[in-house]
């Protein structure tokens, strides 16, 4: 039976594919592309259509099973799809289309290396995309970036929980490296899938399943009145603030006496929580800042911490995304550099304290840093 | 205790399964454990390698630049990992296939003829579990029987007959893993 | 004999579907979209489906289609309203789904998803208005747009030279095993839109037996686009759409007629 905790040794992907299953998903759909493959694999070999009768199917493209997740959501069930980067910039369309039809939906992805076919290697490369909309129109997301395969089996709940808290799309932005590595993992107990009454009752009769007993729903992204479609994106940025309010996440590690920042998230948090490690081994007062959620950000945190602080290193597989929104956060209080590695490499730990040391601790007199540029290794 | 190994060959080696056996064993006795592959068509016939930390502690970085341990089984692993092992660490290789030996001093290094007992012993697929023997002679970190609950979790129960073969060729590489001294060899590389 | 005495409602032939909303058709004087609707409501009323009817509506002209037929309808974006029927018929497989889209649509920018749900064969009605133009955006050339036909992105006409032919992607659906019902019809007349009526009717009772796909070309007009009176345009449609896209059955039950 699978309706107590359970205790395994997953790959993230893997962990993430079954606590979709038991978390009482209803629909997801998806697409091959590395590093996401196993999530798909995973539930077909589960056969949860068995298991609570979740249906998974496989598309003919990831713009089809974007669209499919948007059908399903649009029924008021609890859909999903999951990809990799370049399978993320197909679906952007149809995120558009969920944001501003106001569809609560979870979409993952396992991110590579870009831009292009670019690499099947781990990368943090669509910040970016993910954190300042990606498709078309006044839209955001919210940002669930696990740092470990026990998150990768957390964050399935949660993301669906905010989707239909706001009614509002919910990425978790993972990377090849949470999802490719085996941890181990303590898998909740089986829901059962919630009937439509439950859905209902707990979250409005707003979808569309059958007029029965009520006026029709309606579900669309388009008003061709502006007023009426400015009062939309009245509406979702409203919703976007409450999020703020409400939901923002994140993490504290060794920041109490840190004279140095470091601020990292998903597998560059974990990197750079080594690097904090070896720093503290050698006498260095550094802490981490760890986002857990990328939208909402933790700007207060962060410009507090600016009081403290001498200097803060912003950590991301990519060529500098997140370093913008470190500098926005701390309204220039202190030099805020970037480190990060591309192409699918990872930084190790070593690399990282050196960089802290390199542009950060010996620059860490200079109140107004010059150089705005993020060098890349 | 925290122990940073890479595991290290050939795709089809078994490196992945050898350190998910390694890992599931930690679990068997309430260790954390990561397991880092390296994936992609690299695997397929390339070179794989896969990072396994065990430890009593949370584990932080799953992705290392030095570790503890190094098993390598093949030459492009030796010249890519030699370097990685930390001062007084170990280095396990099997020589079969190896042209430039390891030449640092400043580790310990052992040898398992991996392929030749596995060809012995008539079976190709239980080379890993040979190596992971020898591993385990010289650190032994888990227990023998939580390594058979290691690979009753981590085989199909439809193979679960092999597991004898499996702790025969565990033993087989506690048997034979023999110290290698670089000064012996120092003039004939 | 006085007006007064015509006007009863025993004599009534042509009504508005009770299914249709009071909102005006957003559609021009004279286009066939209105009648393709009323006769989709007559059915799905008729058939006693209204609240187990889920209506998918694509991009282009009919976008607006939720504003006229009184069903729980979700809008798809431009080209995936099959994959959208696809996911609510799989999660609802008691529910009647059905997708109402124009040529561009269909057989242009959702090529992929139309094959890919036929070839599944999703247990779904597919209504698909072949107009031969994008009418939404202003009359530009449609994959269905007849060879020398202009529009204002063809507007010396289609060169099948250096624009390809007109697709036939109804006869193209028909070729795929997972397809149960392919039929081509107008409604441009009484007579027609009695026979596409049968047809739309005859899809709904195959999702209710779980059949599968029942797709449903009703070839029709775009007098803006064409440039044309709403007669003239129906004229033009009788003497040159219909020679290449012939009316009739082309699949039922399953076996392709000849």
């Amino acid at each position: 039976m699978r309706s107590m905790t359970e205790l395994k040794l997953m790959k993230g992907n893997e962990a993430l594919a079954e606590a979709a299953i038991r978390a009482g998903v209803d629909g997801y759909f998806g697409y091959p592309i590395t590093p996401q493959t196993e999530i798909i694999e995973y539930l077909m070999t589960e056969r949860p259509e068995k298991r609570t009768g979740m249906v998974v199917l496989q598309a003919e493209s990831e713009i089809a099973a974007i669209n499919m997740v948007y059908g399903a959501a649009s029924t008021g069930k609890k859909a999903m799809t999951s990809s990799s980067s370049p399978g993320i910039s197909l679906k952007l369309e149809g995120i558009s289309y969920l944001a501003g039809a106001e569809l609560p939906a979870v979409i993952v992805n396992v991110v590579r290396g870009g831009p292009g076919l670019g690499t099947i290697q781990p990368s943090q490369a669509d910040y970016f995309q993910s954190v300042k909309g990606g498709g078309h129109g006044d839209y955001k997301l919210y940002v669930l970036a696990p740092a470990s395969v026990q998150e990768m089996s957390d964050f399935v709940e949660d993301a669906f929980d905010i989707a239909f808290k706001y009614r509002a799309p919910v990425l978790i932005l993972s990377d090849g490296l949470i999802g490719q590595m085996m941890e181990k993992v303590i898998l909740k107990p089986q829901k059962q899938r919630m009937t439509n009454e439950e859905l209902i009752e707990k979250y409005g009769d707003w979808a569309v399943t059958g007029r029965k007993g009520r006026e029709r729903n309606i579900i669309t992204s388009l008003d061709l009145k502006s007023e009426k479609m400015e009062a939309r994106v009245h509406r979702l940025m409203k919703k976007y603030e409450q999020m703020e309010k409400e939901d923002l996440r994140f993490e504290k590690i060794n920041c109490d006496d840190a004279e140095y920042l470091i601020v990292a998230y998903g597998s560059s948090a974990r990197i750079s929580q080594k690097a904090v490690q070896l720093g503290r081994a050698k006498g260095i007062k550094v802490g981490l800042l760890r986002p857990i959620t990328l939208f909402p950000y933790p700007k207060q945190a962060l410009f507090e911490l600016a009081d403290q602080v001498k200097g803060i290193l912003s950590v991301e597989l990519n060529a500098g995304q997140m370093v913008e929104d470190v500098r926005l956060s701390v309204e220039h209080k202190v030099p805020v550099e970037h480190f990060g590695r591309t192409g699918g490499i990872i930084h190790t730990p070593e690399e990282i304290l050196e960089a802290l040391e390199q542009k950060i601790i010996k620059n860490g007199s200079i109140k107004h840093h010059k150089s705005r540029e993020s060098s890349i290794l | 205790m925290t122990e940073e190994i890479i595991i290290a060959g050939f795709g089809g080696q078994g490196v992945l399964s050898m350190g998910k056996i390694l890992a599931y064993s930690g679990i068997m006795q309430d260790q954390e454990v990561s397991w880092m592959p390296s994936y992609g068509p690299e695997m397929r016939g390339g070179t794989a390698n896969v990072t396994v930390i065990l430890s009593d502690e949370k584990i932080s970085s799953p992705y290392l630049k030095i570790v503890d341990t190094a098993i390598i089984l093949n030459q492009q692993s030796m010249d890519k990992f030699e370097e990685s092992i930390k001062p007084g660490g170990i280095l396990i290789y099997d020589p079969n296939g190896i042209t430039a030996h390891p030449t640092r001093t400043d580790i310990k290094i052992f040898q398992i003829e991996g392929t030749k007992l596995a060809s012995d012993m008539g079976n190709k697929k239980i080379f890993n579990m040979i190596i992971l023997g020898g591993y385990l002679k010289l650190k032994p970190i888990v227990k023998l029987e939580n390594v058979i609950e290691g690979l009753k979790k981590s085989i199909s129960e439809r193979y679960h007959d092999l597991i004898p073969l499996n702790v025969e060729a565990i033993t087989m590489g506690i048997n034979n893993i023999v110290p290698y001294k670089v000064e012996d060899h120092m003039f004939q590389n | 004999m006085e007006v007064s005495n015509i006007i009863k409602a025993e004599n009534q032939v042509f009504c508005k579907s009770k299914l249709m909303t009071d909102t005006a058709l957003s559609y021009c004087p004279g286009c066939g979209h209105g009648t393709a609707h009323n006769l989709t409501m007559e059915v799905i009323d008729e058939m006693g489906i209204s609240e187990e009817t889920i209506g998918v509506a694509p991009v282009g002209c009919s976008v607006l289609a939720y504003d006229f037929m009184n069903i729980d309808m979700t809008q798809a974006a431009h080209g995936r309203a099959p994959a959208v029927a696809t996911a609510i018929s799989r999660l609802w497989p008691e529910k009647y789904v059905f997708t109402y889209q124009g040529d561009g649509d269909l057989a242009a920018i959702g090529t992929a998803e139309t094959i890919h749900a036929c070839n599944r064969g999703e247990n779904i009605v597919i209504i698909f208005v072949n107009n031969g133009i994008y009418g939404m955006t202003g009359g530009q050339m449609a994959p269905t747009t007849l060879e020398g036909m202009k529009s204002s992105t063809s507007p010396y006409g289609r060169d099948i030279e250096t624009m390809g032919s007109p697709l036939k992607i109804t006869e193209l659906i028909a070729n795929l095993p997972g397809v149960y019902y392919v039929t081509r019809h107008a409604v441009h007349t009484h007579k027609h839109a009695r026979k596409a009526k049968k047809a739309i009717q005859k899809a709904f009772e195959n999702t209710r037996l779980k059949k599968g796909i029942s797709f449903i070309e009703i070839v029709s007009n775009c007098n803006s686009g064409w440039k044309m009176t709403p007669l003239e345009s129906n004229i033009w449609m009788e003497e040159n759409m219909f020679p290449y896209f012939p009316l009739g059955d082309i699949k039922v039950g399953g076996i392709l007629k000849k």
